[in-house]
């Protein structure tokens, strides 16, 4: 397969890569692990002029974590390095399980957790876990640094809340209380290199005698963007985790996505397996405590 | 056409060679370095028969672009045998007959042998997820899984 002609760059630093951002506009694609891009413009469906490189961006793949601030996961920290790391594993159980299932090992030797968000996939695996988890994006631009929660980064299908000349620095997650726990569930046909039919992230919060004080469930792969899930999460708030809970939750789940038929299931499918696998994160986050 | 010389480490030798930045590091590695061992199968990520090895970490050559590896470290499937001696993951291929066509070879050889300059003592599973991205249409796993297996064992004794 030919690739179109393209000027690739790479700068130095963030503040180079911005002020490129916003000499060449619409005709330039930031690139972080490539991984999607390069398919994209493999099919035709981008023709970027310029790639903007940013693997060269020092001191941008970390994954730093504080009891008090949470983890900050750099913007070009590989999604291998996120699962293989111990205060992950530890603290953010439900990301680890999420970015694992994405592609293959080679894939996530490459591929960045910030470039699978800004990708912007509905069944992208690790943005239920972001959802859940609280997470929010650092950006900077022209007119400096702010932040967006991850549940404001999306405003339709493929469309990211970044103004011209702003990219992702990095995705901060809130620290996790001891009586939080967190799940991700997908649905595939293979284990690896596979897109999930359904994906589902649950995090639930109990009492000292175990009765649901707050939920967030975050659907993927059932909807324009990811999306939460209010009707389930109510259900399991003020009541003790059972199956007979999660089940019901799983019910009122399915009223809050709108998933289509594709090559990988019927819509009618999708909905039912909404049902299923918003039931097992649930009763898979509540067997962490 | 953008053309530039860029300057990397090829298979532990420093090189220095003319891209285009349209040229995915696999054609680059096969068409303008001549090294064939490296094969071309789907060019979409999902077969593996391209991986290579950047910094010592394995990726799909076809996910790439030849300038990307400026300054870094290129190890292809002609890096891995050392001195005319087949290293012990290749050997261990041959022993335990964990090719037929040979087609995926390569590549698996690449996944094996990152796998264990990272992790020397893997589970079956570990070996499975380490070759997740290379299809073998032969579909030959359980011996390429035994075979990587059996390497990790014979490089352990040794050390």
């Amino acid at each position: 397969m030919i690739l179109p002609e393209f000027k690739y760059l790479a700068p130095g630093s963030a503040e180079e890569a911005i002020g490129l951002l916003v000499q060449y506009g619409e005709k330039a694609k930031l690139m972080a692990g490539g991984t999607d891009l390069i398919n994209y413009m493999k099919d035709g469906i981008l023709a970027p002029e310029v790639i903007i490189g940013l693997k060269e961006i020092k001191g941008m793949d970390q994954i730093v974590y504080d009891e008090e601030k949470g983890l900050t996961i750099g913007a070009l920290t590989k999604l291998i390095d996120i699962e293989r790391s111990d205060v992950v594993k530890e603290n953010y159980p439900a990301l680890a399980e999420a970015v694992h299932l994405i592609a293959s090992t080679q894939i996530r030797n490459k591929g960045t957790l910030t470039g699978n968000v800004c990708n912007a996939s509905p069944s992208a695996d690790s943005v239920s876990a972001l959802f859940v988890y609280g997470a929010s994006l650092t950006v900077k631009g022209p007119e400096g640094e702010r932040v967006i929660p991850i549940g404001d980064f999306y405003q339709g299908f493929k469309k990211l809340a970044l103004k011209p000349g702003e990219m992702v620095i990095s995705i901060t997650l809130p620290p996790v209380k001891e009586n939080e726990k967190a799940a991700y569930l997908a649905h595939t046909v293979r284990k690896a290199m596979d897109l999930a039919i359904v994906g589902v992230a649950a995090k639930i919060t109990l009492d000292e005698n175990g009765v649901c004080t707050d939920a967030k469930i975050a659907l993927g792969a059932v909807a324009i963007s990811c999306v939460r899930t209010p009707q389930a999460e109510s259900v399991l708030i003020g009541r003790k985790i059972t199956p007979e809970i999660a089940e019901i939750a799983g019910r009122e789940a399915m009223k809050d996505c709108k998933p289509i038929s594709d090559v990988r299931a019927s819509a009618e499918y999708r909905h039912d397996m909404v049902r299923v696998f918003t039931r097992r994160a649930v009763l898979a986050a509540a067997d962490r405590f | 056409m953008s053309k530039r010389i860029i300057s990397f480490v090829l298979n532990g030798d420093p090189t220095d060679a003319v891209i285009e930045d349209n040229m995915s590091l696999l054609d680059f590695i096969r068409d303008t370095l001549g090294l064939t061992g490296t094969k071309k199968g789907c060019e979409q990520g999902e077969c593996g028969a391209c991986t290579v090895m950047l910094d010592g970490r394995p990726i799909n050559s076809c996910m790439a672009f030849a300038a990307e590896i400026e300054g870094h470290e290129l190890t292809t499937i002609e890096g891995i045998a050392k001195g005319g001696q087949l290293s012990v993951v290749q050997k261990k291929f041959i022993e335990k007959w964990a090719l037929q066509c040979g087609f995926c070879t390569p590549g698996m050889i690449m996944s094996a042998t990152a796998l264990l300059s990272v992790n020397p003592d893997p589970t079956e599973e570990e070996i499975r997820v380490a070759i997740e991205g290379n299809l073998c249409r032969c579909t030959g796993y359980a011996k390429i899984v035994e075979a990587i297996g059996e390497a990790a064992k014979a490089i352990r004794e040794v050390q």
